[in-house]
């Protein structure tokens, strides 16, 4: 078992190297960059456009640009004496821009070491930034995934074992409303009847802002949460209920469902405790790609209802080309997809006794 | 004697509907007698000719998309001249609508095209030869798909922003959306070859001295019609609601241009004012995009060589 789990982490590894190889170029594929983005306004001189590239290392060639972000540069770079001047170095040369002056040395610890940079927007760390914005994220996914779950998967085995009939006809439409539905759409429809016109729920928000400082347990705010898990989960719930249907049918259809019937177990019984139990099974290698489905849906979904998430943050850093935050914003939503994947082939590899780790 | 003729006397009964019959002349038959599907598809090319006959009908009505009112705000439905009211400026809806459509459609049809014609030509040569170039697609589409496709989206388009310095235009956005989102086909595609390129009238075709290339797009591709026809009318759904969302975010179509997603991008400040705003551009993506789901499960029922006539 540990030895599949490394496997697994293992092969996980060209993929999240691809992501920041991926990120990284897309990145740099802006003109002027990170450096026109920090001095943007009219009366910046060149000279300083030209400190700026030099402070952030833009001289330097792509890939060791790149190795910096991952990686960080106080190891490529450091000052053994402790005058602030580097003395020693490798990758980079001492005195990369040849001005004759040697660079300080190297303070970033990249990527991989949770240093993602300055905020050029904030003029803060971006972790601490992301720190301050997961707990949102996290709140909203998880209620967004148990109600999701909650309903979709009695939703699914009712229309299984009445396959044809009158509630699996309304929950397939249902479905495929759900699904065509455009999300910001739904959230901005909930918000005007329920925030706007009936004014029973709140229109946006994580706590009403007369709080200051920190945000009161979850059970006092529970009406914020009530739109966006209802957008977020909606057409989650239509994806578990079809899936928990497919799965449902594949079961009913097994011998053991037969003999548990034949022995006199009542249709109830037969379908919750023989079907529906493995049916569940294959739902484990769902939760991976549903994972990616809540942070998608995150970015809008926290855009409508003001939820200071991780999503929304990283749709302002886009809008105000905060390079770094959108950087980050991304490789965190990839890594937990991957780890995500990850987690739901061990679980599914955990709970079916069939699976074999080799 | 004349039970063995009343037996064939029957199959030929049974057979004479069907026989003779290529899959896709039976596919037509059934989607025919299909009235979901048909309904679907008139409603999409209905939207479609409204959209696209957008100057004409808004010069017979006298309005214009682009001619700003202050003396004629927030006009609700059903006003004189401006059937569909006015918005914030006093433009009116209806032909914004009607432009909006133009540009939502022709992005969504021109990138799933983009999108598709990649799919299926990484699918089919992926399949066809795996080994090497089968790995590299597969670690290409694992490292596309574990970002979550917006995000993805939202670094493209920050960087065309910062390329022009301008708002990305249709064909810059055209080609982010073609280029990502390509990996559903190519996996359906390769399956599909997969199985295909172990059949006897390829091994023929091999045997005969086809060039790969010869199998791969006379012998292979007409056989994925089907496949490729159900991913084009999901496809373009889901690029309708990705764009609209991209939209939304004041990330995709700019402003003044309008796109269904742009139009509700101010909308939570008009719920007091025009309830209309908020409602019909949502309105028409949800309708599109339906009718497209439908049309592509229709397709799949109508092709799916086990469902009865």
């Amino acid at each position: 078992m540990i030895k599949y789990i490394f496997r697994r982490l293992v092969q996980a590894i060209p993929t999240l190297f691809g992501i920041t190889v991926l990120s990284y170029l897309l990145m740099s594929a802006a003109p002027g960059g990170p450096a026109k983005a920090l001095t943007f306004s009219a009366n910046t001189t060149p000279q300083q456009i030209a400190r700026v590239e030099a402070e952030l290392g833009l001289n330097d060639p792509l890939p060791i640009q790149y190795l910096r972000w991952l990686l960080g540069d106080d190891w490529m770079r450091w000052d053994s004496d402790g005058d602030g001047i580097a003395d020693g170095a490798v990758i980079i040369p001492l005195d990369a821009d040849g001005d004759g002056i040697p660079e300080p040395p190297g303070n970033r610890r990249g990527i991989l070491r949770g240093d993602f940079g300055r905020s050029f927007f904030y003029r803060r760390p971006v972790a601490d930034m992301i720190g301050e914005r997961v707990a949102a994220t996290l709140e909203l996914g998880i209620s967004s995934l148990t109600f999701a779950l909650i309903f979709g998967i009695p939703i699914g085995i009712f229309a299984a074992v009445r396959k044809g009939g009158a509630f699996d006809n309304v929950t397939r439409v249902g479905a495929v409303i759900l699904n065509a539905i455009p999300n910001f759409w739904l959230g901005l429809i909930l918000i005007l009847i329920f925030g706007s016109w009936l004014r029973v729920l709140p229109m946006g928000g994580r706590a009403p802002s007369s709080i200051l400082s920190g945000y009161p347990p979850i059970y006092e705010r529970l009406e914020y949460l009530i739109l966006p898990t209802l957008v977020l989960g909606g057409s989650a719930v239509a994806i578990w209920s079809r899936f928990m249907r497919a799965s449902m049918l594949d079961v009913i259809n097994q011998d053991y469902m037969r003999t548990a019937k034949s022995k006199g177990l009542s249709n109830q019984m037969t379908w919750f405790r023989h079907g529906a139990r493995n049916a569940l099974i294959p739902l484990a290698t769902f939760l991976g790609p549903s994972i990616t489905g809540l942070l998608s849906g995150a970015a809008i979904t926290e855009t409508i209802f003001s939820w200071p998430g991780l999503g929304r943050f990283g749709v302002q850093a886009v809008t105000s080309q905060d390079y770094p935050v959108v950087m980050a914003v991304v490789i965190i939503a990839a890594v937990s997809t991957v780890l995500g994947f990850i987690l739901s082939d061990i679980l599914y590899a955990l709970i079916d006794p069939r699976i074999r780790f080799n | 004697m004349a039970a063995q003729s009343a037996v064939t006397k029957l199959d030929l009964k049974q057979k004479s509907g069907t026989v003779g019959l290529s899959l896709t002349q039976l596919a037509l038959r059934r989607l025919r007698k299909d009235r979901l599907t048909i309904l679907a598809m008139t409603v999409v090319i209905i939207l479609a000719i409204l959209s696209f006959s957008a100057p004409l009908i808004t010069q017979a009505l006298g309005v214009s998309p682009t001619r700003t009112q202050t003396d004629k705000t927030f006009l609700p439905p059903g006003s004189p001249v401006h059937i569909l009211g006015t918005d914030d400026l006093g433009r009116d809806h209806l032909a914004r609508l009607l432009y909006a459509g133009q540009v939502s459609l022709r992005i969504a049809f021109l990138a799933a095209g983009l999108s598709l014609t990649i799919g299926v030509a990484l699918g089919i040569i992926t399949g066809f030869y795996g080994g090497i170039i089968d790995d590299i697609i597969n670690w290409l589409i694992a490292t596309l798909t574990s970002v979550p496709l917006l995000f993805l989206l939202l670094i493209i388009s920050s960087v065309l922003r910062s390329l022009s310095n301008a708002p990305p235009s249709d064909i810059s956005l055209i080609i982010a959306l073609g280029f990502l989102g390509w990996t559903g086909t190519t996996r359906i595609v390769r399956g599909e070859t997969l199985s295909l390129r172990e059949r006897e009238y390829i091994i023929s075709a091999r045997a005969i001295g086809a060039t790969p290339w010869r199998i791969m797009f006379t012998h292979i591709l007409p056989n994925l019609f089907s496949v490729i026809v159900i991913a084009l009318a999901i496809d373009i759904g889901s690029l309708i609601l990705t764009e609209a969302a991209l939209s939304f975010l004041g990330l995709g179509v700019m402003p003044p241009i309008p796109s269904w997603g742009n139009m509700l991008s101010n909308s939570q400040t008009f719920f007091t004012k025009g309830v209309h705003l908020v409602i019909f551009p949502g309105l028409l993506i949800f309708i599109t995009v339906l009718c497209l789901y439908v049309i592509g499960d229709g397709i799949r029922d109508a092709f799916d060589p086990t469902s009865r006539d």
